[in-house]
């Protein structure tokens, strides 16, 4: 039988522009990581990663910029958005800075490179295209963990 | 400073990956003769003339926007069913319908056969099209 979970109960709710414009920012980041093999970059990234995946993506210093300095100036309707997809998008953002972390911390490079393009490639996504990460690999990591 | 090499071959590949994914969602794939989806698969009644079987899932935000228009669309025709299903507590019929991805709609005529679908929030003109095709 088929149970319907309320998809309609949703928790907080954000403005949508936040957490793509953070996505901008990461992109920034992510790219400076990659080019320079800076451990301390691609750590910074990682701690607002896990803020973001914690304890939400409007926690984050890069929301904060954006409430700041950035909100204030837009006209228009505000668009909403439920927290847990950009919450899941930087829980899976974490994952892949913590393995460029111990990548680069264990001398395989090469790991290193590929976490951050993988990172980098999927925030610029969310940035330029409005990707929907959660809606693409969700539902695959479901169905490969219950084979 | 390391070669700019990498930086610039993510950028390509997503931004081709991007104009892709910008442009597919929401066109419906013509699936004919492919299918067919009974009230106890879905647990709701069909329409009695199409009905819209959406697949959402907590991570999502399209599946906001499509929930929202397929409702609005639909209420204003009563013989036109919108059913949204939770993938994760239906993984079984997730996979027997080989749904990837959410939003994905499914669009099935009067008996329950799967005429097309979409991946990703559609728009109001396209869910329309396929809807007046199934009358006909």
């Amino acid at each position: 039988m088929v149970k319907i979970l309320d998809l309609k109960k949703s928790s907080t709710i954000l403005d949508a522009r936040g957490p793509r414009f953070g996505a901008g920012i990461t992109t920034a980041v992510l790219s400076i990581a990659l080019a320079t093999n800076n451990l301390w970059v691609i750590t910074i990234q990682a701690i607002v990663f896990a803020i973001g995946a914690f304890k939400g993506p409007q926690f984050t210093p890069y929301a904060f910029v954006y409430k700041k300095f950035v909100k204030p100036y837009l006209k228009g309707e505000t668009p909403a958005e439920d927290i847990r997809p950009p919450q899941f998008a930087q829980s899976v953002g974490l994952l892949f800075a913590i393995t460029a972390i111990v990548g680069l911390l264990s001398g395989v490079e090469i790991v290193f490179t590929l976490a951050v393009a993988f990172a980098l490639g999927a925030a610029f996504l969310n940035a330029a295209f409005n990707f929907c990460l959660g809606c693409e690999i969700y539902l695959l990591l479901l169905r490969a963990r219950s084979k | 400073m390391n070669s700019l090499l990498p930086i610039v071959i993510v950028l390509v590949l997503a931004s081709v990956y991007g104009i892709w994914y910008v442009r597919s969602r929401g066109k419906v794939v013509i699936k004919a003769g492919k299918g067919l989806i009974t009230a106890q698969m879905i647990d709701a009644d069909l329409g009695s003339r199409a009905t819209l079987v959406q697949f959402s899932s907590a991570f999502c935000t399209p599946c906001h926007t499509t929930r929202l228009l397929l409702e609005d669309v639909t209420a204003e025709m009563s013989d036109v069913a919108h059913v949204e299903i939770d993938v994760e507590s239906n993984l079984e019929l997730v996979r027997k319908l080989d749904i990837r991805s959410t939003p994905t709609t499914l669009y099935l005529d009067a008996r329950g056969h799967e005429v097309g679908r979409a991946i990703g929030a559609p728009k109001r003109t396209q869910v329309l099209s396929v809807i007046a095709a199934i009358a006909n």
